[in-house]
Order: structure tokens, then sequence, then C-alpha cells
């Protein structure tokens, strides 16, 4: 009788079943332990690419409430792709639905930021902005410019103190993150991507011009809600990050 | 605000940001941060280590029947459920989104 | 079609970004680098630029490990394009797959699994091979794997196996000793009867790299291909042994686990380099072999 793949595949996942009964070792005893050597492999191997590509979830959680959330994720989240750069990006979801992490509910956003530094990464190259080219715009055009976005570019916006939580679990003196929202831009100046806390309205205001909104109402929209906005220190922040990959003038 | 008043308006912003961009461009250049990235999510065609591990674990994850116990730098971090700044924020559901393709 | 590999019969290694610096300041013994398909599959940043770097510097051999050519099912044809994609971009000098599976129902293992050995896996095997050479429109390399077990039902042996499908599809083989060493102690076979058996002028490139030991619950030995270490001692006499019947032959160190700092692996590679001067000396001297 053969092993089917469809067998061999399901009991990889099963620990509890013994291995599929065609599968031998040397003595053509049933292949036991030489079986979980796959088992291992599979379960191992996508538990650290999980472990890796949200180092902040795992640092929050620790080495062993990780491995067995990959576990439990696992079962009904096996990759689709055979690009493991790719793996996870539902995990942020998963996460924000399991039971045992209500208390840690900033939790899915923490994922969120760091599945957005993997793509990131892996975003296609743009050219960029200059500063030279923004100071070309004669000045009574710079209301209708319109901006489009490097791909490398994410925006995330949270009701938890995402950056903080983020620098706390990155760099060693970082203080304890306070409660509060916080919003966060994700760009790649060169290879490395750069996460930038912004300051209120900043996020709305990018979203705006993302959106493909003008620089003039643009202004409009966010200085409706944040009546102090000035958009000069997001307008350097992009241009340092080389974010900004077309502008237009528009009629 | 007049349209005369908002050009100058803008057109100052952009000055400061243009201003700005010119001092600290050194910074945009610091080294390389996140070795971690490049390694996140790599294929390879090396085996894990043996049958030692998570593979063949039998404690059952499923559901409510697993005790998960975060011992990470979360027990570090006091954020109670209710101190989100959802109240002045709005859903979580409506605001976390990557930006739409250029 | 083309020859089975434009490789140099010389020392290369799987190449990772934390040696980049490294290697393009001062390759030494290193001649080629090999690299996995699938982590030049995103659409651009560092992976691409230094990708680009690499294929104007020495000889890029691609190496896939997520196509699924053992596989039931079809080939992905979009991954098979992806596949081209690196090939065209690193104007690859070599392209090699593994004779294993890791795809199932949509779901990918990321690991690769052992198929049947019988004469319906064999010819969908070789139509799996087949249709990625008209794809690539050049011939491949088939890697053998590594076993911690058989399958009952297998009716060929794993040397006459791959020859066959090196036979009907034209493809050559990347014939890697650590794995036929990890398989010849978990199986119980001769590893020189194993490379013996093979068609060595098929063979287009050498795997080495490191494997760990356990054991199995019977006691009995059970070498896991962890590439993790440095080669071991048998497999760099199978290594002597191989070249001695090839001729010298592009020969890759793999380390693909606790990755070691660049001296250590350019280490590796110079012995690799050594044993292939020992064979091209030892092939002048028949006598004394």
């Amino acid at each position: 009788m053969g092993v089917t793949e469809a067998a061999f595949a399901a009991a990889l996942l099963r620990p509890q079943d013994a291995a599929p009964s065609g599968l031998r070792n040397p003595e053509d005893a049933p292949a036991g332990r030489r079986f979980d050597v796959y088992r291992n492999n599979v379960v191992a191997g996508l538990s650290d690419a999980l472990s890796s590509g949200f180092p902040t979830v795992a640092s929050l959680l620790g080495p062993e409430a990780m491995t067995g959330l990959s576990r439990l994720y696992l079962q009904d989240h096996l990759p689709v792709s055979p690009i493991m750069a790719r793996f996870g990006t539902d995990f942020p979801d998963f996460l924000g639905a399991v039971e045992q992490l209500r208390s840690l509910a900033y939790l899915p956003d923490i994922a969120r930021l760091d599945l957005a530094r993997r793509q990131s990464y892996h975003a296609a190259d743009a050219d960029h902005v200059t500063p030279e080219v923004f100071a070309a715009v004669p000045g009574d055009r710079l209301a209708r410019v319109t901006l489009a976005f490097a791909p490398a570019v994410r925006l995330l916006r949270s009701p938890w103190p995402i950056h903080a939580i983020w620098l706390f679990n990155t760099e060693d003196d970082a203080p304890a993150p306070q409660a509060g929202a916080q919003d966060v831009l994700i760009s790649r100046p060169d290879f490395d991507p750069v996460v930038d806390l912004l300051p209120p309205g900043g996020a709305a205001w990018i979203a705006a011009l993302a959106a493909g909104t003008a620089l003039g109402p643009a202004l409009d929209n966010v200085q409706a809600q944040v009546p102090a906005f000035d958009f000069a220190p997001i307008l350097a922040l992009l241009l340092q990050r080389r974010a900004i990959s077309i502008l237009t003038i528009t009629e | 605000m007049s349209t005369t008043v908002k050009s100058l308006t803008i057109a100052a912003s952009v000055a400061a940001a243009l201003g700005a961009v010119g001092v600290t461009t050194a910074e945009a250049q610091a080294k390389e941060k996140c070795f971690g990235v490049s390694l996140a999510g790599k294929n390879d065609c090396a085996a894990g280590p043996g049958t030692t591990c998570a593979g063949t674990s039998t404690v059952d994850y499923q559901g409510n029947a697993w005790t998960l116990v975060a011992k990470g730098t979360c027990t570090d971090i006091k954020l109670p459920p209710e101190a989100d700044g959802t109240a002045r924020h709005g859903s979580l559901e409506a605001l976390t989104r990557d930006l739409p393709k250029a | 079609m083309p020859s089975l590999t434009c490789l140099p019969p010389a020392p290369g290694i799987g190449f990772k970004p934390q040696h980049f610096a490294d290697l393009t300041a001062g390759p030494g013994p290193v001649a080629w680098v090999e690299i996995h398909a699938e982590n030049y599959m995103g659409d651009g940043g560092r992976p691409l630029a230094q990708l680009a770097h690499l294929a104007g510097a020495m000889p890029v051999s691609v190496h896939g490990v997520g196509l699924s050519i053992g596989g039931e099912g079809p080939l992905d044809r979009d991954h098979l394009d992806r596949l081209a994609r690196v090939v065209d971009r690193s104007g690859a000098s070599a392209v090699s797959e593994h004779l294993a599976w890791s795809s199932h129902g949509g779901a990918y293992y990321n690991d690769l699994l052992p198929l049947p050995y019988t004469d319906s896996t064999l010819e969908r095997v070789a139509g799996h091979v087949a249709r990625v050479q008209d794809r690539l429109a050049r011939p491949i390399l088939l890697e053998n794997p590594s076993s911690y077990l058989s399958f009952a039902e297998s009716t060929w042996d794993e040397p006459a196996f791959l020859a066959e499908v090196a036979r009907r599809t034209g493809c050559g083989l990347l014939l890697d000793l650590n794995n036929v060493f990890v398989s010849a102690t978990n199986l119980g076979f001769a590893p020189q009867a194993y490379v013996g058996a093979l068609p060595l002028d098929r063979v287009g490139e050498i795997h080495l790299g490191g494997h760990a030991a356990e054991t199995d619950e019977t006691g009995a030995p059970l070498l896991i291909d962890d590439h993790g270490s440095p080669v071991a001692d048998p497999v760099w006499s199978l290594l002597d042994f191989t070249l001695a019947r090839s001729g010298p032959l592009p020969v890759l160190i793999e380390w693909d686990n606790d990755v070691p700092d660049w001296p250590i692996l350019r280490a590796e590679a110079a012995r690799a380099g050594d044993a292939l001067t020992a064979a091209r000396q030892g092939a002048e001297m028949p006598l004394w072999a």
C-alpha cells in the first residue's frame, strides 16, 4: 500500500498520530522517530520563520509563548506561497482573535508594524522626488501639487503607542511605553526600512495625499481636525526618507 | 483664509521643509540598522534541529485548552486594554491600513 | 540544449547576505556563488541589488527550493515564471532543483519531503523536469535528497531513479555528497557504491555541507542534514573518491544554520580547492591512484 502525499502531509502536523505505515526504517519496521525528523523540520522551520518575521511580537511574548502561538497558527495557516518572505500576512489578524491575548490588545498592531517593515524591505525600487524638484515648483501652484509615494512606504495608525513599544523592544535605553495613540511612517531611504513617529495630523495628511488629494485640500482636511497642523516637518521627513516618488502639478 | 494667504502658507511650509532637509540629510544616511529584516523569512534547503523539539510536542494548542504564559518584554509594559486611544482615534479597523499603491 | 553547467570546476559557497561585504572585498578561493532562488523573488531592495552586484562579479548558480518537482500535482506555473525571472536576472551559470516535494493542496511545507521511487513517480518527475527545462530553455541539475526513511512501495533504488530521469529528460545531476553520506548512514548502504552507480558524466555540480548526529528509537544512527557545521571528514573522503572518478567539478559549500563568520566559510572553500587540486594531480598520475 502506497503512502500518498495527502497522508504524508496530514501526518506532518499531527504528532499524536503514528507515521504512515508504508514508511520504513532500514530494518523494515515502521519509521517512528525517522518520520519525526520531517515533522520537526516543518514545524520548527515555519515557527522560526514567524519568530524572525515578527521579531517585536516574539520579543514581547518570549520564545515559549511565541512557539506555542506558532503551533496554533500553523494548524490553519500554512504558507500559501513557496516564498517565505511572504509568510504570515494574516498573523496580525490571527493574534487579534486569540482569546489568551486579550490583555495584550496592542499585539496585532505591533505585528502589523513588523510585517510592514518586512514588506518595505522587499518592495520595488523607485526614483525619489528631490528637494530641488520641489523647490522648482512656483509658489502659487504648490496648493495643486499631488504626490505619489514609493512602493516601500507604509503608513500605520494605531490607538496604541506602537512606536514606543517598537522602540522599547529595539533599543537598549528606550523608556517604557505610556498609553496613547501613535501613528508611524515606514519608509526605505536606501535599503533599510526606517520607522518614524508622526505628529498629530501627520498620518491623516499623508493618507489624504496618498489618496490623490492635492497639498491645498489635504491641508484644509487636516486643519479641520487639528487647527495648528503644519506639514513642514512631515514634508521634510518624507523628502529625507526619499518617500515621494512622483510630483504632479494638477490643473 | 483667502486663496492668496493659503498659497503663502503652503509656500512657507514647503520652504521650511526644504530648509530642514538641507540640514538633516546626514541623519537619513545613518548606518544599517535592520540586519534582522534581511534574515526574516529566508528560504533554505537545510533540515531543522532533528527530532527533538516543536514538531513532536503533543501539547494541545487548540483553542483555550492551552495556557499561554507570555514571559517576554510585555511584562514590563503596563497598558491595560481600556488604556488605548480608541476614544479619540476612531476604530482600529478603520484606521490601520497600508498606503494604497501609487 | 546548452551544456549542463557553465560553473568553473572550482569552489563556490552558498551566498548569505551577511557575507556580502567580505565576499566582494576578497573572495579568496571562492570562484562562484549559489543563491536560493526563493530569496530573490521580491520586488526590489537589498536582495535584488546584491544579486545584481554578484552577477556582475562572478558566476551565479540558482538553486530552487520551492518548485516541488517530486510532487503529485502539476507544477506551479507562476512559481516557474518567478524562477525564470531569477535565472535571467542573475545570468545563471547553472540552475538546480531537488528530487523532493514541498507543496500539497495549496499549502507550502518549507521542507524537502521524500517520495517513493516507482515507475509512476519516475514518469511524474521526468515530466516535471522536462516542463521546467522547456520553460527555462536550458537543462537543470536535479539534486539527490537526504533520506531519513524509505518507502515500502519503492521499486527503484535512488541512483538508478536519478540516472533514468537524466536519461529521459537530458537533465544533469547535482550530487550532494553530504546527502549521500547522511542517507547511506540512515538507510544502511555504502556511499561509495551509490556514487559508483551514478552516471558521473551527468553530474554538473557537487554540494558539501554539515550534518548533525542523533539516534532513532532503536539506537541506530540518525544523521540530520542541517547545514549547521563544518563538512564532516567522511564526506571530504567521499569528495576525493568522487573527483577521482568524475574529474574536477564545481564544488559548493553549504552552511545555512548557525552561519559562521566569513574566514571559517572561506577556509571550507579552500579545503574544497585543495581536494580539486589533488584530483587534478591524481589524474595526471593514474598508476599511483
